[in-house]
């Protein structure tokens, strides 16, 4: 049998292992996560003051540099059931929104799209009729032949200098990319675009949090003190303000770049709407409460379980059940002090690392045995699937409206069934609405925020609770946060001030653990079985599958196959 | 392989030089550089060929590579595309697996002691280097690999710099900086910069870089391999609130009158006073802000062993000796067009 090893999985955030066996026919027939890093930060959050805790943690991921912050400080406030301003709830959703939008878009652009975007072959572009696409998909200003000129200009410039840096070594020329060329330009002019307009969202976080990556958080609140005098901080009339162009600016970019420019990309692989199906099982914590993060009826996000597709049914979820969500370490670089194979709930939950794989280095990790630094987490025993195609489909079978009304619209545009969804392409499109549907809120949780102000109410933080002496003696709680890549969630215990026992089930590790006690794959190991390789030595349908349980987007824009007679007939939203 | 230096590589892609020139003023000034260097800097930087990099990615959160897309000057898009070449990165790099490896094998065997090689993060040595595993092979191994025919290294961020959070106490995977590994002999001594930070300050980062473009030459670094004209002051000696903190007016809650006035943070636990960074001169996302300007104090990142240190939240126990702001050069806002 013929096994394709990809490691390192680049284009992503971290470091991630894939061995895929191969029948005959080029077909992955078992494909096996691994994880390879371990910082150990759950061990180091032992015994530490719990008001550091977000400190440590956020820097579990720089990426997300928003998400395990809040997890945390809620994971807090919980043990202590400790009340926060309002307009602290309403700062988090718009830092975690902004995160989101940022996230999603360089995740299209910066991480994924190359699965499916030939650069080299943005050089044989036409660059009028990339200019003629562009008009036909969207209002975006940045278009002319004279602009794409310049773009693929530059473009042969660097390729021509021979020295082809981040995109050297790529797929280029694999029969598997299915663009014509003017597409690959106008991704590779949108590509540079959007590094230029990422850096502009990330200064919703400096204004709050006084810088990005890792901005700052604090249990009680918010610690970004909103001036009564102009400028002496960084909250003030002017840079609220400033946060609402740069909310303008990012709904413009996502309805006039991203989704269109997702549509016009999905016609040209709705095979990839066939493949990459995984589980059928979905979990989300819900999140972006209003604005009460206990009151979940309130959550933008909701929270519920999908099991084998039943949309029919949403099934409640509790973080503090001890028989819900539990982590499993049967073929993990891990013991418990209860044995192998018995799960355990967060709040007790162990972090003894002990790896047992081959000696470094090595050419194939003993797939039948250990063989991840990711542990297998499960919800009432099943393997689930986290994410934005989680978050969607709940949403969509609980009738949230805009969320109806995109989903229908985007598979009605591409001519594809609701079934679609279980699919790379479909996890893909759900990035897309799903960020289309953050962005228009935040506009929403803005307002509500300058109307507080107006009104008189510029509290942020609450010192009730601050101070350890005010603490009993023990306490546990939970803190979950919906994060662009899935649900995630802190459980943290308190013993006389201290850390006493800290664990983070994050994302990632929901959906690329290894196989349980009973052999059952995690998500990715399913969603990557009956893949063909069209060449096992560029395994490139491995990255697109993969890449695309990270961001992505999705919309209403229509470009027709290059076969069909309506070729580039575009309707806008 | 065809080099091209600098300037004809700029001139290919349309950049004039007005523009070029721009650049580097603004990188000269970002760099504190007196002003009759301004145009040694533009003449070295426009002789300097392209040089290689490769970013090798170790026990890290990705927030160094976030931050190098934050840099607004110069930018990263600029930094890839114009000014090195940018062999290998785990975010960045198109090619996955043995096509990525195959990239950076290249590099190091071509351009044999003429590369950059960044790391960002940290190497463990613990259980057969097993917790940083990257191809199948550890990360002191990758590594030794790349810094062994490297002309430069420079250890991104804190962790990188100074073993950061995995080596926090009790440092379970037995993780140190590269400066570490290089004084015990682990890895070989090579000319090497720190900028840590956590992540650090995107332009510090780049502006750093662009140094060794110019000049070819290690700045002037402080006793941890800092780049002085960076780290050479504390954060609190160019805090905005520091005139607060001299009149003795100190907030006393995150949300108190004090707070919403922008009084000084001491007594909320920030680390300002010990803590060399350019945070309160650079600033961060052009300038937007830094945390003390944000009403949180500094966790003080960018000093060896700050996880370690007193809590976040505990005031420092000497009274520091107020600073002298005012010889704080102001962060260059003029972004390269």
């Amino acid at each position: 049998m013929n096994t394709v090893v990809v490691d390192p999985v680049t284009r992503i955030e971290g470091h991630l292992r894939i061995e895929a066996e191969l029948d005959d026919n080029g077909t992955i027939s078992r494909a096996s996560s691994s994880g390879t890093m371990i910082r150990g930060i759950e061990m180091i959050m032992q015994g530490r003051d719990p008001r550091d805790a977000w400190a440590f943690t956020q820097r579990i991921c720089g990426v997300c540099t928003t998400s395990h912050g809040i997890a945390s400080v809620r994971a807090v406030e919980d043990a202590l059931h400790y009340q926060i301003p309002q307009n602290a709830e309403i700062i988090r959703n718009l830092m975690n929104g902004a995160q989101y939008v940022q996230d999603h878009v360089v995740h299209f652009y910066h991480l994924h799209a190359m699965d499916w975007v030939d650069v080299v072959s943005a050089l044989d572009a036409d660059p009028a009729t990339t200019a003629e696409a562009q008009t036909c998909i969207s209002s975006w200003p940045n278009n002319s032949t004279e602009y794409f000129t310049a773009v693929q200009d530059k473009l042969r410039t660097f390729v021509e200098s021979g020295q082809l840096g981040i995109f050297t070594n790529g797929y280029w020329g694999h029969p598997e990319y299915k663009l014509p060329p003017e597409i690959n330009l106008l991704a590779f002019a949108h590509y540079l675009e959007a590094l230029a307009w990422q850096r502009e969202v990330a200064k919703v976080h400096a204004i709050f949090g006084g810088k990005n990556p890792h901005p700052s958080f604090v249990v009680g609140g918010m610690p970004s003190a909103i001036s009564t005098q102009g400028e002496v901080t960084a909250v003030n009339g002017e840079t609220l303000a400033q946060v609402g162009s740069i909310i303008s600016e990012m709904r413009t970019f996502v309805d006039q770049v991203y989704l269109p420019d997702f549509m016009a990309i999905a016609r040209f692989y709705k095979d990839w709407a066939g493949k990459g199906e995984g589980l059928g099982n979905f979990l989300s914590f819900g999140d972006f409460p209003q604005y009460d993060v206990s009151d979940e009826t309130g959550f933008f996000f909701p929270r519920g379980a999908i099991l084998n597709r039943d949309l029919s049914t949403i099934h409640p979820v509790d973080l503090n059940d001890p028989l819900q969500v539990q982590e499993l370490i049967s073929h993990a670089w891990y013991d418990y002090s209860v044995g192998k194979h018995t799960p355990l709930h967060p709040y007790d939950g162990e972090t003894d690392p002990r790896y047992t794989g081959p000696p470094l280095p090595y050419d194939h990790l003993d797939l039948d045995a250990e063989y991840s630094w990711l542990k297998s987490p499960r919800w009432r025993g099943q393997p689930m699937e986290v994410g934005p195609l989680a978050r969607v489909l709940i949403m969509y079978a609980q009738g949230n409206e805009a969320i109806t009304e995109s989903v229908n619209r985007t598979l009605a545009e591409l001519k594809l069934p609701l079934t679609a969804l279980f699919s790379t392409l479909g996890r893909t499109a759900a990035r897309g609405i799903e960020c289309k549907a953050l962005a228009d809120q935040m506009e929403l949780w803005y307002r509500d925020l300058l109307d507080n102000i107006a009104a008189g109410d510029v509290s942020v933080f609450n010192d009730a609770l601050f101070d350890p002496a005010t603490w009993p003696a023990d306490a546990r709680g939970v803190g979950f946060l919906e994060a662009p890549r899935g649900a995630l969630a802190h459980w943290v215990v308190i013993r006389d001030g201290l850390i006493d026992n800290y664990q983070a089930v994050v994302p990632t590790t929901w959906n690329a653990g290894p196989r349980d006690n009973d052999g059952r794959e995690g998500p990715y190991d399913a969603a990557l079985r009956g893949h063909h390789l069209h060449d096992p030595t560029q395994p490139l349908e491995i990255l697109r599958t993969i890449h695309s349980f990270d961001p992505c987007m999705g919309c209403a824009v229509h470009l027709s196959d290059p076969n069909h007679s309506d070729l580039l007939t575009i309707k806008l939203p | 392989m065809k080099e091209e230096t600098l300037l004809e590589s700029l001139h290919k892609r349309g950049v004039s030089r007005r523009t070029f020139l721009k650049f580097c003023t603004v990188t000269a000034s970002s760099l504190a550089l007196p002003k009759h260097l301004s145009e040694a800097f533009a003449d070295s930087l426009a002789a300097a060929p392209r040089p290689a990099v490769i970013w090798i990615s170790t026990q890290e959160c990705t927030g160094c590579s976030e931050s190098l897309l934050r840099s607004f000057e110069p930018t990263v898009e600029t930094l890839i595309l114009d000014h090195f070449s940018l062999n290998y990165h785990n975010t960045l790099q198109a090619a996955a697996g043995t096509a990525a490896e195959a990239s950076k094998g290249q590099t190091i065997r071509g351009d044999f002691g003429r590369y950059i090689a960044v790391v960002d993060g940290s190497v463990p040595i613990g259980e057969g280097g097993s917790w940083s595993m990257i191809g199948g092979r550890s990360a002191l191994d990758v590594v030794y690999e790349a810094v062994e025919r490297a002309a430069l290294v420079i250890s991104v961020g804190n962790c990188a710099s100074f073993g950061g959070l995995p080596k926090a106490d009790p440092n379970p995977g037995d993780s140190f900086g590269v400066d570490e590994l290089m004084a015990q002999q682990l890895v070989p001594r090579r000319p090497l910069i720190n900028i840590p930070g956590c992540p650090p300050v995107p332009e510090v980062l780049t502006g750093s870089i662009a140094y060794v473009l110019a000049f070819r030459a290690l700045p002037e670094l402080d006793q941890y391999r800092r780049p002085k004209v960076y780290f050479g002051k504390t954060v609190h000696d160019c805090c905005n609130r520091l005139t607060h903190y001299v009149e003795g007016n100190f907030a006393l809650s995150f949300d108190d009158e004090g707070a919403r006035n922008g009084w000084c943070l001491w007594q909320l636990g920030c680390k300002g006073p010990t803590t060399y960074n350019a945070c309160s001169t650079v600033r961060w996302n052009q300038g937007t802000s830094y945390p003390m300007h944000s009403g949180h104090g500094c966790l003080g990142c960018s000093e060896p062993g700050f996880w370690d240190k007193a809590g976040f939240y505990e005031m420092t126990f000497e009274a520091p000796a107020p600073g002298d702001g005012s010889t704080c050069t102001a962060p260059p806002q003029t972004p390269l067009s």
